[in-house]
């Protein structure tokens, strides 16, 4: 079994990916609404914008990400200011990268199942006297909401995974930022600790496949037309 | 007068004109399918906004492009029954009939009426057409309308289905004294049903 360091490890791995995926759901169900529902111009441009992160080299996303929040950046320098904090080389930096790279990932889920609600059920709640906000919270929020969890489970599989944007925004400090695959990587510079590699690695695909095993059970009750409250 | 509906609306190349004034009772829209019958419900309803025109129902204005009133959907108190039953497959067939009604003062009558209290625990998806069709209506009538829009109600059903909805409507237009407003192609059906009969 695992040793207590490498514990820390999977611990510190669920955690920003907990954290990475709680802090960007409003976010990416706020995109995911714009883009399933909305007209307006420049919606193309917003798309092309929120799957940047899945197609750009992950250590591009990192430096950028460094850029804006270093010590003078316009993010680092705002949070140095307000809080007197900085996330460079903290595991907050390492959720943060983990949530940018998760983003894409949860906004499609999210579109596919508010697109997937049937709007003539909207249109018969507005006739029966609910407003947009009631219609909102008791049609199409629990009738998309497998997808939307579908998305969330998704968002956090890949946020545990995170590797390239991590360790160029904030390094691979054990106990801070190391998660999983930061780990392994050290783990593999080392001679002689290919159980070390072993191990991790089981421990990365048993979580990474739950999750997507989670995920697809969810979808499928999107596809079936069922909801789970 | 209970419904005053003069519109004009283009949908893409089609061109959807009405002008009808109609008194009590209930007033049957009858012509051949795709021809927009089912705009016209929608444009009364707030779902469809007319190019131009004005729509009142029992003296209350609910759009007028010359004054610009446009009730929405929500305020206008239509009791709308369409083509599809449209019930909430998330939500048994007894919060589906209070989905628009204030408390469930009506439930038991209006239960008692359609022949429906052995579904109140079901599941939408487990109704025949002809039950879901009657759920659909209760849950209009539940929902304190001020007038009825009906799309096509008896389409779709077997002949005794047919028979069970079309006594339950009858009792709906004699007991509950609402205007009404009906879509049909079917011509025995306009005959049985219609206080007054408009060819469009």
């Amino acid at each position: 079994m695992l040793s207590p360091a490498e514990w820390t490890i999977v611990a510190l791995s669920l955690k920003v990916g907990g954290v990475a995926m709680a802090a960007v759901l409003p976010l990416a169900f706020a995109l995911a609404w714009l883009l399933a529902r909305g007209r307006f111009p420049g919606k193309l441009l917003l798309d092309a914008l929120v799957h940047l992160p899945l197609v750009v080299p992950p250590v591009v996303t990192g430096w950028l990400l460094l850029l804006a929040f270093g010590p003078n950046g316009p993010l680092g320098s705002l949070l140095e200011r307000w809080f007197g904090v900085s996330v460079l080389f903290r595991w907050t930096g390492a959720a943060i990268a983990a949530a940018i790279m998760a983003l894409p990932l949860m906004v499609r889920a999210m579109r596919l199942s508010i697109e997937a609600v049937d709007r003539r059920l909207e249109s018969a709640a507005r006739t029966l006297g609910a407003g947009p906000w009631r219609v909102f919270w008791t049609l199409t929020l629990p009738l998309s909401l497998p997808g939307i969890l579908a998305g969330a489970v998704l968002g956090f599989a890949r946020s545990i995974g995170e590797f390239g944007a991590t360790i160029t925004f904030v390094s691979n400090v054990p106990g801070e930022t190391q998660t999983l695959p930061l780990a392994i990587y050290s783990a593999l510079q080392q001679p002689g600790a290919e159980a070390t590699v072993w191990r991790l690695s089981a421990m990365s695909v048993a979580l990474s496949l739950a999750a997507l095993l989670v995920s697809e059970l969810l979808t499928r009750r999107v596809r079936r037309g069922l909801h789970v409250l | 007068m209970s419904f005053e509906i003069h519109v004009e609306k283009r949908l893409g190349e089609a061109k959807v004109g009405l002008d009808l004034t109609a008194g009590e009772g209930l007033t049957v829209l009858f012509g051949p399918s795709g021809i927009g019958k089912t705009s016209v419900l929608n444009m009364v309803a707030g779902l469809l906004g007319p190019d131009r025109g004005r729509i009142a129902v029992a003296g209350r204005t609910l759009f007028d492009s010359a004054t610009g009133v446009d009730v929405a959907p929500e305020h206008r108190r239509a009791g709308y029954v369409f083509q599809d039953p449209r019930l909430f497959p998330h939500r048994r067939v007894r919060a589906n009939l209070l989905y628009g009604a204030g408390d469930d003062a009506g439930l038991a009558a209006t239960v008692a009426m359609l022949g429906i209290g052995h579904l109140l625990d079901r599941w939408p998806r487990t109704l025949s057409g002809g039950e879901a069709r009657r759920v659909a209506i209760g849950r209009a009538l539940l929902s304190d309308p001020a007038f009825l829009l009906l799309d096509e109600p008896l389409s779709s059903l077997d002949r005794s289905r047919r028979g069970e909805i079309m006594d339950a409507l009858l009792r709906v237009r004699d007991e509950a004294g609402l205007p009404i407003l009906m879509v049909t192609h079917d011509p025995e059906e306009a005959e049985r049903l219609g206080t007054r009969i408009v060819a469009v």
